[in-house]
């Protein structure tokens, strides 16, 4: 309906600058796609032909003998089941961690915007500067304590630490859309005697779907992609996959296979890459508002 | 019975009335020990004389004294200057090209945009992964470009020292300018179409437009990428790792690879300590302010 757009009168300059304007488009995709074509392609064929062929060339015998090694049989430092057990640790640990902290990151977000007591502001700034510390920060105190606690290399430490540290982003993107909230309707639901926890459960969550959504997606992906915690408080078999595929990767015994390499990493990268495609939107509120801007 | 009545009841009512701060406490207390309490206990370890286990005595500023004649260190921030510089530059200008060009009323506009942002989607482990194969010097873009017949072409950047931080900003690029269209281009959509019309009918041409009308209304958009950028560029462990793992040597060390060896591998931690406060007075200096500001301005 507008006629927005630096494009506007038609002429044979129109034609040209639309070609010139898809063209550069069209070469920003082939860019962006390029590295995971040539993942997909390189971890279809065999090392034979790796060596042989070019790196950007499409597999001339298709065969799944890398991803099958990648799945079960390649080797994680000494040991050689594949990056599947380490899936599964991603999985536990991304699983309680993100509901975790995304049902006390919308709590926080509601008690501190529907329920403004003094300081209420205070709080909110001091926790949210959490989001923003480089993790560095905390990488030795974090190891002393888990270790006090018992929970030094083990699956639980690392959830403790991703809720912890999630925590910052969880109540900055719930206090966000409770603050567009009308306060009427609590007012309302407070005159009809409603309690802080059913206003919460019966009002606000449904209200919040959207919102759920954005931060269990932002968590996911951002957990998930973890590198720096899971290397620091985890050791071998506990690793989460994104380790385990940098050791697969970084191994320097016998012969490098690249086709291996390339599916550990399609499979270590797939669960968020699934979440984008199916939830792209979605996905990117969660970009938006971790600049802040809500 | 009756008589345990009235307290309990006072009870209730006081948990009723406290119960917004009763929640909230406990997740406050976290953060303060998990956030405050240990930037304290790193910022302390950073003035004692720790090595391999933290000791308590305190030395002054002897740590950063060792730190800061470390050549290693100056390799890592030296890098960390070229990589967020480059970083945030590539960053910003592909992603406002692409964001600019986006705009015009593209048909397939929802499947390019998704095309652009799936990077940001993946692990940076992942990504260096890809890369690390691509920019590989023998069976990568080099032997396929010598067979296109350039037998003396040579892109080996990834095992030189000199040129192994720029394979880091290649990837990092690749990985982060799709969110920085996405920001633009939300940008560009907030800005009322009518200026850009009366533009048009003063006579502007595209570039006019968009350099000296539409760009300076979505300036927040640039402080915001840039912090951002800036942001992660700074905390970026993992594209390095998975990269270079900071060689060849320690040429392409940053300051959170640095802090990351010293800390676990050369069990130096009032080294490491000291270095992990450098890197927050760094992001603090970076973030505080825009926080302030952003925090501020919602609140009006």
């Amino acid at each position: 309906m507008s006629e927005s757009g630096i494009v506007r009168r038609r002429s044979a300059g129109h034609t040209l600058l639309r070609i010139l304007l898809f063209a550069v488009l069209g070469l920003f995709c082939f860019v962006y796609l390029m590295p995971l074509v040539v993942m997909i392609s390189t971890s279809l064929k065999s090392l034979a032909e790796i060596r042989t062929g070019s790196f950007i060339s499409l597999p001339k015998e298709v065969t799944f003998d890398a991803w099958g090694k990648a799945w079960s049989t390649a080797c994680v430092g000494v040991r050689c089941n594949g990056i599947e057990p380490y899936m599964w640790n991603s999985v536990v640990m991304v699983v309680p961690a993100v509901l975790i902290s995304t049902f006390l990151g919308a709590i926080n977000g509601y008690a501190l915007t529907k329920w403004r007591f003094r300081g209420a502001n205070t709080i909110f700034s001091l926790m949210l500067f959490g989001a923003f510390i480089p993790f560095q920060v905390v990488l030795l105190p974090m190891a002393r304590t888990l270790g006090y606690f018992g929970l030094a290399g083990s699956t639980y430490g690392l959830i403790l630490v991703h809720t912890v540290y999630g925590l910052a982003f969880t109540t900055l993107f719930f206090r966000n859309f409770f603050v567009s909230v009308s306060d009427g309707i609590v007012q309302a639901a407070k005159i009809d005697g409603a309690g802080f926890f059913p206003i919460f459960f019966k009002l606000m969550l449904p209200m919040a779907v959207p919102t759920i959504v954005v931060t269990v997606i932002w968590q996911f992906t951002n957990i998930w992609n973890d590198f720096l915690f899971g290397i620091a408080f985890t050791v071998g078999d506990s690793n989460p996959a994104t380790v385990a595929l940098n050791n697969i990767v970084a191994s320097s015994t016998g012969v490098k296979e690249y086709n291996v390499d390339m599916a550990a990493a399609i499979i270590a990268g797939l669960p968020t890459l699934l979440v984008y495609v199916v939830a792209g939107n979605y996905f990117v509120r969660g970009l938006s508002a971790g600049a802040v801007k809500g | 019975m009756t008589n345990g009545g009235t307290p309990r009841v006072a009870f209730e009512r006081f948990v009723e009335r406290w119960l917004p701060q009763i929640v909230v406490s406990p997740l406050f207390a976290a953060s303060l020990f998990f956030v405050y309490g240990f930037i304290a206990w790193t910022v302390y370890i950073s003035f004692t004389k720790s090595g391999v286990m933290p000791n308590y005595s305190l030395v002054g500023l002897l740590q950063y004294e060792r730190l800061w004649s470390t050549p290693r260190w100056y390799v890592a921030l030296q890098n960390l200057f070229v990589f967020t510089g480059l970083f945030i530059a590539g960053c910003l200008a592909i992603g406002m090209l692409l964001a600019i060009l986006l705009d015009q009323r593209i048909r397939a506009e929802g499947v390019i945009r998704t095309i652009y942002l799936y990077p940001m989607a993946l692990s940076f482990i992942v990504t260096g992964t890809a890369w690390k194969w691509i920019l590989n010097p023998t069976l990568g873009i080099e032997k396929f470009v010598q067979e296109l017949g350039f037998p003396d072409f040579s892109f080996d950047w990834l095992i030189d020292p000199h040129m192994a931080i720029y394979t880091v900003v290649i990837a990092g690029v690749w990985q982060s300018s799709g969110y920085v269209m996405a920001l633009f281009l939300a940008g560009l959509r907030s800005v009322d179409d009518e200026i850009i019309r009366a533009a048009a009918i003063d006579g502007a041409g595209p570039v006019r437009t968009y350099a000296s009308i539409v760009l300076p209304i979505i300036r927040p958009v640039f402080l915001s990428s840039v912090i951002v950028l800036a942001h992660i560029a700074i905390k970026s462990y993992d594209l390095v790792v998975a990269l270079t793992g900071g060689g060849p040597g320690y040429a392409t060390d940053v300051p959170a690879t640095f802090m990351y060896s010293f800390a676990f591998q050369r069990s130096e931690l009032g080294v490491a300590a000291a270095s992990a406060v450098m890197m927050l007075v760094t992001v603090m200096a970076i973030i505080v302010p825009y926080l302030y500001s952003e925090l501020r301005g919602g609140r009006k």
